[in-house]
């Protein structure tokens, strides 16, 4: 899926720029879009980094564990298919929970762990299991508290109240998450 | 700002359920970054791939002519036509997102019908194409299944159900 997906935007990107005449400036993006990618690594490569590095700590402690014994029963009715004594639940927990206060940059590598611990109990290397894609579902559907970015950004257009758009984020929020977790749970019990 | 409190404080409990469960903290922190290390690499070349085919997507437009068709519909039921840009890309990518909806705030006002509906949209849902690619990219799972399709709808529920609720909300 993301083959085609990455031929599709590349293919009709350069064929309407060939047919509008706007070449160059394709030609200037491929030129650049190396760098950009380098420089992107840049900025949140030593973050991940760093936080690899606490998170370690929350592992070995245990402290990951008993954050997920909290979340463990909404997280088990999500989850079926993970073993009981798997790392993934404390991770997907994590996630959620950075994730959900607007720290998206902070939630990357404990989803990289949950999909890396995940990928463990995996009987297909190359294929999906049922559980990273309701984790993924989850993820994307983005079960956000505080939207921090937005704030800021509102704040800095001058708004006259810039946190008035949690309540509405959290509300579509549901939906959107709602909606995806009741589609994956249909798919899979079509199954 | 609350959010400013979150990640010291966050650290600070780590740091000391650690010493107090007697691990060595130390040892630990590099272990893990050694980890993190390994996962960069790991990310880098599916960052090169989407940030190449997303640079040339954006700059050749085809985004704008394939929105001009959309537009009329759109109109129809009295959905304002500059948050389809947005729509569209949310899913693809958050810094093109953030861009489009920062010029929205600036040209329309934060407070506007258009700006608290960019704003929330924003806020309710991640970018589901970057995320997919990866996450399964980093453990090399290459069969995807139906995690697309789910993640899509759920973008979709979210793009109506901000339009519903803005507008009850602030009438």
């Amino acid at each position: 899926m993301i083959n085609f997906i990455w031929f599709f935007m590349i293919a009709i990107s350069i064929t309407y720029a060939l047919l509008t005449g706007n070449i160059s400036i394709i030609n200037d993006e491929i030129i650049n879009s190396g760098s950009k990618s380098f420089s992107l690594i840049l900025e949140m490569g030593p973050l991940i980094i760093l936080w690899m590095g606490i998170l370690k700590i929350a592992e070995n402690s245990g402290l990951l564990e008993k954050f997920a014994k909290l979340l463990e029963p909404v997280l088990r009715k999500l989850f079926p298919s993970v073993k009981k004594d798997s790392k993934a639940l404390g991770y997907i927990a994590s996630n959620i929970a950075a994730n959900s206060l607007g720290l998206g940059s902070a939630a990357t590598p404990f989803g990289l762990k949950a999909m890396e611990e995940l990928q463990k109990e995996n009987n297909q290397p190359d294929t999906a299991t049922d559980a990273m894609i309701t984790f993924l579902v989850l993820n994307t559907s983005g079960v956000t508290i505080i939207p921090t970015t937005v704030i800021a950004l509102r704040m800095a257009s001058g708004s006259a109240n810039p946190s008035e758009i949690i309540i509405t984020s959290l509300l579509a929020t549901i939906c959107s998450s709602t909606a995806g977790l009741l589609l994956d749970y249909y798919i899979r019990r079509k199954k | 700002m609350i959010s400013d409190y979150i990640i010291p404080l966050f650290i600070l409990l780590i740091v000391f359920y650690g010493i107090y469960k007697k691990v060595n903290i130390y040892d630990c922190f590099l272990e893990g970054v050694g980890e993190g290390l390994k996962t960069i690499i790991n990310i880098i070349p599916p960052l090169v791939a989407m940030i190449f085919a997303i640079n040339i997507l954006l700059s050749s437009e085809v985004i704008t002519f394939l929105l001009s068709g959309f537009s009329s519909i759109f109109e129809a039921i009295n959905i304002p036509q500059e948050i389809l840009p947005m729509a569209i890309l949310r899913p693809i990518s958050g810094t093109a997102s953030l861009a489009v909806l920062s010029d929205i705030l600036v040209n329309y006002g934060p407070d506007s019908f258009i700006g608290r509906l960019a704003s929330t949209l924003q806020g309710c849902t991640d970018t589901t194409i970057y995320v997919l690619a990866l996450y399964f990219s980093s453990i090399k799972v290459t069969k995807i299944r139906y995690s697309l399709k789910v993640g899509l709808f759920a973008d979709l529920v979210g793009i109506i159900a901000s339009f519903i609720i803005v507008k009850i909300f602030f009438l």
